[in-house]
């Protein structure tokens, strides 16, 4: 099913939402609880343009009126803002600070940069970014360690360069403030949340 | 073999079926109606309401019916339907300077514009049981002047305030409002977040909470600038048509009250206020959230804050009724196991204390 | 609770709207990535009272489906009439199927227990909280303790803990004994019996803990380092009995003790109701031993 609002058909969101949101959240659940585990989206819809399937599930279960986002350049487009609106409500904006998610491309640089890490205080008032990749389980493979993971796990992400690892390694240093990514791929993502050192 | 609290779900569906039964009462009597509760005993419905957080005189009713009169689990239940609502917005802010006043008097002037209008209250009344109420009877209706829904009816605060002899009120910000009901209480609070905190508090409470400023633990030398009750006109901007469009009109009581500020080196001396606002008639309530506000505002005013009425954390913390009566009654839940490991703990403490005792009885026998 | 006001589909599934989901699935993500953090979160008004687990249950109704099987426990047992009517609330409202065998559960929810069958990767235990600040009783001020957690100024707790080996000789607290989480947050276990600290330590299941009047969710992600606090010269103990239970024989499980006559006979038996009935089948045909002391 889809929608018509101005000039093109909006993508279709759940069908039942009460249970196919709870789905993919148990699969985000337990993404976070084993990072570096890859977990497949089963109820994803089929997404509006550019974002993956992964990642509208994610978007679909997770942000509201209360949640504002925002999207890369490369994602900021009216069938991605439309569906974003029509179906989650949530505010789009056009600065990463105001930002409680973000949905990113894991070519551009500084992926982190000016989002909210949250406060000594308050460490929950930080961002969740989902970066989207080529491929999960392939590519260089890397050690993570932290809370989750059962001494360690070897970790493969495609499409991120040296810098990027260095960056998460600075984010990761501010714990508990920082920020939480989310990898997306397909209809496939895992959790690589603050607390979880990544050796470069 | 004695077994611990079997049978859970039959003896839980027993006991339910023994207070729908204890509820209903004497079948000779008759059943009390909602429209009864309502009409007979609305001061009930109004604190209901009020603490309850959802203005439905109905569904207060039935809360007050369900609960046998137990005001504290009528809000309790009330607050429980409340939660599952949907939201459709938020209504603009009420102007109470637009209220119909049944009742409207200030003690800080013999006369204000509008005239003092003392309408329903028990202030006068010698508190002498009416036997005649103990029988159902004809009851004449009162004489009222026809209401004056045509002028607005000026704040005594607002007079002082344009003499400057009072502080302004604080502007309307544009910003959302904080939603307590929705968002968790963060420390420090907001005016606004207080307000609406002691609005939604515990009558008994604040009650006592603004008793004690009086006596001295923390006074701020208040008076009743203004009490008004009547009812207020409740206004919504539908997404769709863009402007204001009249809803409701609900009943209202506000309180403003008057403190004294003793001024500091930049600031000349000036009066200051506290506020209370409650739904239906509850003056005791107003009166009591006022002095609790402008108590809590003894930082913000540059005062010692020594008081547990100027303490912030204790007050906003404890102030609601659901959760005091909630987290009380819990104890009678089953806590055996933690009782165990206390039992566990004590016993080895007191054996150990004793056997010191013993070796040293047997030392000095020794001697 | 009339049944019906339930029954006639005038709730959501699972109780909470959606949105009000959605909030607590939030707070639940950065509760696991801030492991032992207190996140604040806007608790509802549930229709069970403060204090009966509203915590645990806006946590359980915030991630329970229909492919979930529920185990619902309090004081370590399936029958006690707060854990029977929690789990009744669930197979009503969320139409879930509920069980007594820990092994069998996927979402367990419990009130001052940790199983005794050692819980696996996948499950996910809900306890209910009701103060979910470790601190509170040496520090009230939310302002204050909040200040401590961020700069790990724990002296306080170790001169708590310090203060009752001075009085007793060793750690007199015994439940809702403080841990250290992944050696960053002091957190409160809820107030289960320090018997089950250790069970936390590197678990392989999910730890979710909501309070629900204090309005805070905190997690432990499976395998994380959970430290009972102690002193290298008072090092951390459990509780333990000479007695063994009176149905299953069992040494190593914790034991409830009851008063079975007015001259203060006592019967010891094991507080996880699940536990005591697996270990009587396997024992099925074995005498059971005569309660005594």
């Amino acid at each position: 099913m889809s929608y018509t609002l101005g000039t093109h058909d909006i993508a279709a969101g759940f069908v039942d939402p009460p249970h196919e949101s709870q789905r993919v959240f148990r699969g985000v659940l337990d993404a976070f609880s084993h990072p570096g585990r890859i977990v497949t989206v089963d109820d994803a819809p089929a997404p509006p343009g550019g974002l993956c399937c992964a990642t509208a599930a994610f978007l679909l279960t997770l942000i509201d009126r209360d949640t504002p986002l925002w999207l890369a350049p490369e994602f900021d487009t009216p069938e991605v803002c439309d569906f974003v609106r029509f179906h989650t409500g949530a505010p789009i904006v056009g600065g990463r600070a105001e930002a409680t998610f973000a949905v990113q491309a894991h070519d551009q640089p500084l992926l982190f940069d000016s989002f909210n890490i949250g406060t000594d205080t308050y460490p929950d008032r930080s961002a969740t970014l989902v970066i989207e990749v080529p491929v999960l389980g392939a590519g260089p493979v890397r050690t993570w360690r932290g809370p989750g993971i059962d001494g360690q796990a070897s970790v493969a992400v495609a499409g991120l360069d040296h810098t990027f690892w260095l960056d998460w390694a600075a984010n990761h240093s501010l714990f508990p403030c920082g920020v939480d990514v989310v990898f997306a791929a397909g209809s496939q993502l895992l959790a690589l949340p603050r607390a979880i050192a990544v050796e470069a | 073999m004695y077994v611990a609290v079997k049978g859970g779900e039959t003896a839980i569906a027993h006991s339910l079926d023994l207070l729908a039964d204890k509820r209903r009462g004497d079948r000779g009597v008759a059943e009390v109606s909602l429209d009864q509760i309502d009409q007979q005993l609305g001061l009930a419905v109004d604190r209901v309401m009020t603490e309850g957080s959802c203005y439905d005189r109905a569904l207060a009713a039935l809360a007050i019916k369900q609960a046998r009169g137990d005001l504290v689990e009528a809000i309790f239940l009330l607050r429980a339907y409340r939660t599952t609502l949907p939201r459709f917005g938020d209504t603009e802010p009420l102007d109470t300077s637009r209220m119909v006043a049944e009742r409207r008097i200030s003690s800080t002037f013999k006369d204000v514009p509008g005239g003092q209008v003392l309408g329903p209250t028990y202030d006068y009344t010698h508190r002498l049981l009416d036997f005649s109420l103990a029988a159902a009877a004809e009851r004449p209706e009162a004489q009222t002047a026809p209401a004056d829904t045509a002028t607005s009816l000026p704040r005594v605060g607002d007079i002082l305030e344009r003499e400057g002899m009072l502080e302004s009120a604080p502007a309307a910000t544009a910003d959302e409002a904080q939603d307590l009901t929705r968002q968790p209480l963060v420390f420090p609070a907001a005016r606004p977040v207080r307000l609406q905190n002691l609005a939604r508090g515990d009558e008994g409470f604040l009650l006592a909470l603004g008793y004690s400023t009086q006596r001295g633990y923390g006074n701020n030398h208040p008076f009743v600038g203004e009490i008004r009750f009547g009812s207020v006109p409740v206004s919504f901007v539908p997404e769709e048509l863009g402007f204001a469009i009249e809803i409701a009109e609900i009943d209202l009581t506000e309180c403003d009250m008057v403190n004294q500020f003793a001024g500091s080196h930049d600031v000349p001396p000036q009066f200051t206020r506290g506020y209370g606002l409650a739904f239906g008639h509850a003056e005791r309530k107003a009166m009591a959230m006022a002095l609790v506000d402008r108590a809590l505002r003894a930082e913000e005013l540059s005062e010692a804050a020594t008081s547990p009425a100027q303490d912030e954390e204790f007050v906003l913390a404890h102030s609601d009724n659901v959760e005091a009566s909630g987290f009380v009654q819990h104890l009678k839940l089953p806590h055996y196991v933690d009782f165990q490991s206390e039992l566990v703990v004590v016993r080895a403490l007191r054996a150990e204390v004793e056997a010191r005792n013993q070796e040293a009885a047997l030392s000095r026998a020794a001697e | 609770m009339p049944d019906t006001a339930i029954q006639d589909g005038a709730y959501n599934y699972a109780y909470l709207d959606e949105q009000t989901k959605r909030m607590i699935r939030r707070a639940i993500l950065k509760a696991v990535a801030v492991p032992g953090y207190q996140v604040p979160f806007g608790g509802r008004e549930m229709p069970l009272p403060y204090g009966w687990g509203t915590g645990g249950i806006q946590v359980t109704a915030a991630i329970i489906g229909r492919d979930d099987t529920l185990k619902v426990i309090d004081q370590g047992a399936d029958d006690t009439t707060n854990a029977v009517s929690i789990r009744r609330f669930f197979a009503r409202v969320a139409d879930v199927a509920t069980t007594t065998r820990t092994g069998d559960a996927t979402v367990i929810q419990t009130r001052h227990r940790v199983p005794e069958t050692p819980l696996k990767e996948g499950q996910i235990l809900v306890f209910q909280v009701p103060i979910p600040e470790p601190l509170r009783m040496l520090e009230p001020r939310e302002t204050e303790t909040r200040t401590l957690h961020a700069l790990s100024e724990y002296g306080v707790m170790q001169v708590s803990l310090y203060e009752s080996i001075a009085r007793h000789g060793r750690i007199a607290k015994t439940y809702n004994y403080p841990v250290l989480v992944n050696g960053r947050y002091i957190m409160s276990p809820s107030p289960i019996p320090k018997f089950d600290n250790p069970k936390l330590d590197r678990s392989p299941a999910l730890q979710l803990y909501g309070a629900g009047r204090e309005k805070r969710i905190y997690a432990v992600p499976p395998y994380t380092p959970v430290k009972s606090l102690d002193f290298d010269d008072h090092p951390f103990e459990i509780e333990t009995w000479s007695e063994s239970c009176a149905l299953c024989g069992s040494k190593e499980s914790f034991l409830d003790e009851m008063i079975v006559d007015d001259t203060g006979k006592r019967l010891f038996l094991c507080s996880d109701t699940d536990w005591c009935q697996e270990r009587q089948g396997e024992r099925e045909g074995a005498p059971p031993e005569v309660p005594a002391k």
